[in-house]
């Protein structure tokens, strides 16, 4: 097969490039060039995209002698992640980027730009497990269950995982860096990037403050309605937190308070008690399925963050009008606290991904089971 | 080591074809020779011993052969690392001396289409006064002499005077000949120091230095069948100059540093090929190009010429340069397919970060598309047969719609 393997620069796609060599197929490898800003080297120890990941990239390539190009999908990466992401955040939703870039850049923009080069797959450097199954191919958790990255693959659909490589997802990231220097790839002890990539200091709110200035509102109390200070935009907060309320303690009842909603259209970041938060409910939109789609309720686990918990529950689906992928609603079996619209929830049947959907409204309370 | 498997890649594993002659050409085998044996001499061309006399000697006898096959006096050849540091010498050290002894010459009127080397030292210098003038071309990819003379008077009829003035003799992407002489003399005439960036023209045109009315001039010795590293700026005399590099005073002052013998003989051995072969080598590059232009725009694919194309004639295009504008194609998705072909050809535009950029050139002839626009340069050598060329056209043929397919996913649209 002609494969494309997508190499960020790091030890993970470059790993993975190695590998589907080693199963015999024909790699090319494209490192995308997705920061408006490409020409200027590593700021920091952290993020990534930038001249110097590319540089390794090339360097990975040359030492597997294949041919190595830049694709730049800069434009498409802005429109469809970093601007997706700071709307998301000025509607008061917390978004994931990463899915994101998984569904509309690289098994997407990526994939059908190679599909339409010639190319049958694209391959990347993901922990996660693709495993032929009686209806299709099916994606699964990496064995590693520190790295497993199945949750941010959750958004692909069958037609997308039918090109689909992750050569990763059988070992363990230690593993991996052996591999790497075993390979005599210099970048193999290079440190992982744990955060938003167009946002390589970590300072999300700073970003956000940045791209969405300030928009003053109230900080509202959830149980009395009363104003108890101001804030200088919703974009700055995120259900659950805790920090950098600005609230004058001596009026609290002793109780720690936490942002229970973030209501960006009436510019309001309504906050309470801990008990406020503990979610028991979820409705979901712009729902994916992975496979074939389910009907009625199933029983599922449903993990809501990239690195949180699975938590069993059951999954109602709604047809939508004209036989289209209808709403989703998760009945979880214990609260989970913490949850914002905007994240995703992704659900498992086992190991498998079943689908995902994004969290349009949550509710704290249990609602009578079934309809 | 390294293996690249782009060979297997391409399928039936045949040759390379090299179409990218502009970017770079092989070396010829005197030049090669020159180098290996150069290298093996001891000696710095400075030290005054029998071994520095013996390297002095080589380089001296390299600059008179430069010299004389680009009709210029051996004093007046300056080496350089290559055409860059020749082009930013001429600029930079030319406006400076110029603007030190009269305050009010400030002027300094360039193309549009010049190579960066020239674009981002004049641009830096309008940042710290100069008074830069940038002459566009005719949609043919031409300068006008009138436009350069419009720019001229503007600077005199601001109050200052005019510096330098910097024409390339022919562009390194669409490979359009400039009216250099003309406008030399049109700029000597106003006490304007003139300058022209040769590196593309060197070698299949006639440029003789004495006649071109020029007070500087860049070659490159790469883009003739020399070696990279190395380039000459040739300096009239009485040309005021000031060096960019400075240190132990070689050159006439003009750029310090060991001069690189080995290097230089090379540079030397090319440019003398280059310059004796011109007559029988420029016809043969017409005759080729002219084949290559015809087989595409007869493809029907609608392709067309960048710049002008006077079939026959190298008068007013480089005798190599085959520029195509493809509407409806991302550049890199054309060069990418191509690349699998076994055609290695360019944009021609410089690369950022291993993506090419915006070409300044196309926006300055107004080469402008609804959506994407690609292009492709292909630029012919001395190993270059007509076999290649019936290569290329044929897998132009097959990559250019495959390429506007992967253009229309490119564009789309948000889920």
């Amino acid at each position: 097969m002609r494969v494309v393997a997508a190499m960020s620069g790091g030890v993970d796609s470059a790993v993975a490039a190695a590998r589907m060599l080693d199963a015999g197929h024909d790699v090319v490898g494209v490192h995308l060039a997705l920061s408006r800003n490409a020409s200027r080297l590593r700021e920091s120890a952290r993020g990534c995209c930038t001249l110097e990941d590319a540089g390794d990239a090339r360097r990975v390539a040359d030492r597997l002698g294949i041919p190595f190009y830049v694709w730049d999908l800069a434009e498409r990466f802005q429109r469809d992640v970093v601007e997706d992401f700071t709307a998301e955040y000025a509607a008061g939703r917390t978004p994931n980027p990463c899915l994101r870039c998984n569904e509309r850049i690289k098994f997407a923009a990526l994939l059908d730009k190679a599909v339409a080069l010639g190319f049958d797959a694209v391959a990347t450097g993901h922990y996660a497990r693709i495993v032929d199954g009686p209806e299709g191919r099916e994606l699964h958790r990496a064995v590693d269950p520190a790295k497993d990255q199945s949750y941010v693959l959750g958004v692909l659909t069958a037609d997308q995982l039918a090109r689909a490589y992750f050569p990763l997802g059988d070992t363990t990231k230690e593993r991996i860096r052996e591999e790497a220097a075993a390979r005599g790839f210099s970048i193999a002890r290079k440190p992982d990037s744990h955060d938003i990539c167009f946002i390589p200091d970590g300072d999300t709110r700073g970003f956000l403050s940045r791209a969405l200035g300030e928009a003053p509102g109230d900080l509202v109390d959830a149980t009395t309605g009363a104003v108890v200070g101001r804030h200088a935009g919703t974009h700055g907060f995120t259900v659950g937190q805790r920090r950098g309320l600005g609230l004058d303690r001596s009026s609290l009842d002793g109780q720690a308070r936490y942002v229970v909603e973030v209501d960006a259209n009436r510019r309001q970041v309504v906050i309470g008690t801990a008990d406020l938060l503990t979610v028991r409910e979820l409705h979901g939109e712009h729902v994916r399925w992975c496979g074939p789609a389910p009907l009625g309720h199933i029983r599922v686990g449903a993990q809501i963050r990239a690195h949180g918990e699975e938590v069993p529950a059951t999954a109602y689906l709604d047809r939508g009008q004209d036989g289209a992928a209808g709403r989703l609603r998760v009945h979880l079996d214990r609260g989970v606290r913490g949850v914002a619209s905007g994240q995703s929830v992704v659900l498992y049947d086992g190991t498998r991904v079943i689908g995902s959907a994004t969290i349009a409204a949550t509710e704290t309370r249990t609602p009578s089971a079934g309809r | 080591m390294s293996a690249d498997r782009s060979h297997h890649h391409s399928g039936e594993g045949a040759a390379r074809v090299y179409l990218d002659h502009a970017a770079t050409t092989p070396m010829v085998p005197a030049a090669e020779a020159a180098l290996a044996d150069a290298s093996a001499l001891v000696g710095n061309p400075s030290s005054l011993h029998r071994s520095g006399r013996r390297v002095r000697a080589l380089v001296e006898e390299s600059r008179e052969q430069i010299a004389a096959a680009l009709g210029a006096h051996p004093t007046e050849v300056v080496f350089t690392s290559g055409g860059t540091e020749a082009d930013n010498l001429a600029v930079t050290g030319g406006y400076a001396a110029r603007t030190s002894a009269d305050p009010l010459a400030r002027g300094v009127v360039t193309s549009t289409i010049e190579h960066h080397a020239v674009l981002e030292p004049a641009e830096a210098l309008e940042r710290v006064g100069a008074d830069l003038r940038l002459v566009s071309p005719e949609p043919s990819g031409t300068v006008a002499v009138e436009a350069v003379r419009d720019a001229l008077q503007r600077i005199e009829a601001g109050g200052a005077r005019v510096a330098l003035v910097s024409l390339m003799w022919a562009n390194n992407e669409i490979g359009t000949v400039q009216p250099v002489p003309e406008v030399a003399t049109l700029a000597r005439a106003r006490g304007a120091t003139v300058h022209s960036d040769a590196v593309q023209a060197a070698g299949p045109l006639e440029v003789s230095f004495a006649e071109s009315g020029l007070d500087l001039m860049s070659v490159s010795a790469h883009k003739l069948g020399g070696p990279a590293g190395v380039g000459v700026l040739l300096a009239r005399r009485e040309v005021p100059l000031q060096p960019l590099v400075r240190g132990g005073g070689h050159e006439r002052g003009l750029r310090s540093g060991t001069l690189p013998a080995a290097l230089i003989a090379a540079c030397a051995a090319a440019v003398s090929e280059a310059v004796a072969r011109r007559a029988e080598e420029t016809p043969r590059l017409v005759a080729l190009r002219d084949r290559l232009f015809s087989g595409v725009l007869g493809l029907n694919l609608g392709m067309g010429a960048g710049g002008r194309w006077t079939p026959g004639s190298a008068v007013d295009r480089l005798p190599g340069n085959v520029h195509l504008v493809v509407p409806g194609c991302e550049p890199d998705s054309l060069l990418f397919l191509l690349d699998a072909a076994g055609i290695e050809a360019s944009t021609g535009s410089a690369c950022q970060a291993g993506v090419p950029g915006r070409s300044h050139v196309l926006d300055a002839i107004g080469v402008r598309g609804d959506g994407p626009v690609g292009v492709v340069r292909l630029t012919l050598g001395r190993t270059t047969t007509e076999a290649d060329v019936d290569r290329a056209v044929a897998a132009l043929a097959d990559c250019v719609p495959r390429a506007r397919a992967a253009a229309s996913v490119d564009a789309g649209v948000p889920a």
